[in-house]
């Protein structure tokens, strides 16, 4: 499955620059290790040691918490954008 | 100068004090630091009396806690003809003995602290006066906010007051009220098909793409710290003590854990004694996602779709969820959540015992007050403050159709057989002016 990972910002320094990058795999676990393979810096950044993502990371396939679907195991369709945005408090 | 830089609050990395929220190594929220060695007397002491009078001296409004907030020049000075630098002057709001309320929950002392006294009616006009002093020391033209009503009102006012543009994005659905109290004026009103959550993801998004100071974003470490001024307040107000216990609306977790190091803080240099109050944070059912990770002793918080009618507290996924159950645990405190029903309840309670007709966050925080005196929570000594933080005027829905308004024709006979006579009159209203104006 080839899917859209949009890079922000803050991660940007450690992704060579990269405001977007196109990656491989059938659920977001599998396309996030295709990212971390790419920029090796954004699996420290991202995980914990024990591969969950840290607890100020949301990801979100078209638009949706996959915290709502099956976390890292959601599957991802063909096309798919993922985002990945810092957790922002206060409303 | 007091305001030092910005540290992480997960690995403690350090940043510049510039419009910077979160930290690139590990994602986690940047939080301000200070330095208050220039308010410690020569032997490294703080002279309290000294910091007191200093405090005294300042202005009725949460400037005179200039020493404790995040502006590099400090507090904003007059206004001069073409620009107000102040805008519109927050805090200073009462503080409230609540003795019926108290005597109806069975307990000894309670106080209400009515932040629906702020100019746009809510404790927001604190955080984004902070927010939009800092956005003009960082010399930004705009400023926006991802709102769930009350963030709204305040940033648009404060837009119109300062001279800044102001782009507002709330969900579709809020309550009318808080709409046409923002659009008024004279903002970018957005209104965003989803939830809070959706709204506050696509300003994540969008700050990255403009160059606007986004109150609760990228301004969020300086924002954030404007809500400490509540228990500064509170604290002053009580003669320059702590409360034994404060219950507060929880939405976010930013402002119960903020009011929590504004106590803290005082008391390290000094300026009050004691015991550290306990925390009770309040949450509606509909969307209770860190009362839900308390009850369970969870450390962090699975989001949850929200469905109540206390919009304002309609967050989520907290992002401070994680610090506000560990305050509400080191403090020996609580997260509790109540129904709709209760919420109601609460606005009613509060209304009738005190004169302070609150929105439905404030309904929410009374009925989880209640609750706490009903489970035997508090001890009948303590002195509890109630957080009340914005306004009832602006959630109308949540009283219409509670109470029975007469109708009648202007004559005596009338008032005496369809009021006087009708059952249950403590809960009626008579709208005698109601036929022929």
């Amino acid at each position: 499955m080839a899917v859209k990972v949009k890079i922000p910002t803050q991660l940007r320094s450690a992704a060579g620059g990269a405001t977007e990058a196109e990656l491989e795999g059938a659920t977001v676990r599998e396309v996030l290790d295709d990212l971390y393979a790419r920029f090796e810096e954004l699996g420290e950044r991202l995980s914990d040691e024990d591969g969950s993502l840290r607890r100020f990371v949301n990801v979100y396939i078209g638009g949706e918490d996959i915290r709502f679907l099956d976390g890292l195991d959601t599957p991802v369709q063909d096309g798919a954008e993922l985002t990945i945005l810092p957790a922002v408090a206060g409303g | 100068m007091a305001v030092r830089n910005l540290r992480c609050r997960e690995c403690g990395s350090e940043y510049p004090l510039e419009a910077l929220y979160v930290c690139e190594r590990c994602f986690g929220p940047l939080e301000v630091t200070y330095d208050h060695d220039h308010l410690l007397s020569d032997g490294g002491a703080p002279d309290v009396e000294g910091l007191r009078r200093r405090i005294q001296a300042g202005p009725q409004n949460i400037w005179r806690y200039a020493d404790f907030l995040p502006l590099v020049g400090g507090p904003p000075g007059p206004s001069g003809r073409l620009a107000s630098r102040v805008g519109l002057p927050a805090g200073c709001t009462p503080l409230i003995r609540a003795d019926r309320l108290a005597k109806r929950l069975g307990l000894r002392e309670v106080w209400v602290k009515n932040d629906a006294a702020n100019p746009t009616h809510s404790f927001k006009d604190r955080v984004v006066s902070v927010a939009t002093a800092r956005a003009r020391e960082l010399g930004f033209d705009v400023i926006a906010c991802a709102s769930t009503g009350n963030l709204a009102n305040s940033v648009a006012a404060h837009g119109a007051a300062l001279g800044l543009e102001s782009f507002i994005f709330i969900p579709a659905d809020l309550e009318e009220q808080k709409i046409l109290a923002t659009g008024v004026y004279g903002c970018k009103l957005v209104a965003v098909k989803g939830t809070y959550d959706d709204v506050n993801r696509l300003c994540t998004e969008l700050s990255a793409e403009r160059d606007w100071a986004f109150v609760n974003v990228n301004l969020r470490p300086y924002y954030a710290e404007g809500s400490k001024t509540l228990a500064y307040e509170i604290a002053e107000q009580l003669g320059w003590k702590l409360p034994d216990r404060c219950v507060v609306p929880t939405a976010s977790g930013s402002l119960f854990t903020k009011i929590a190091k504004g106590f803290a803080e005082w008391r390290e240099l000094g300026l009050v004694k004691g015991e550290l109050p306990k925390m009770n944070g309040a949450q509606a059912q509909g969307c209770a996602p860190i009362a839900d990770a308390f009850a369970a002793g969870h450390e962090v918080c699975r989001p949850v779709k929200p469905d109540t009618i206390a919009k304002s507290l309609a967050i989520g996924n907290p992002a401070d969820g994680p610090y506000a159950l560990e305050e509400a645990r080191r403090s020996g405190g609580s997260i509790d959540s109540v129904s709709d029903e209760e919420i109601r309840e609460g606005i009613a309670l509060l209304a009738q015992t005190t004169g302070v007709f609150t929105e439905t966050a404030g309904g929410v925080t009374t009925a989880v007050l209640a609750k706490l005196a009903r489970r035997g929570d508090i001890d009948p000594d303590e002195r509890v403050v109630l957080v009340i933080t914005g306004e009832g005027l602006k959630t109308l829905d949540a009283v219409r159709d509670t109470f029975t308004a007469h109708e009648i024709e202007p004559s005596v006979e009338q008032f005496q057989t369809l009021v006087e006579q009708a059952p249950d009159p403590s809960r009626s209203v008579a709208a005698l002016a109601a036929v022929g104006g």
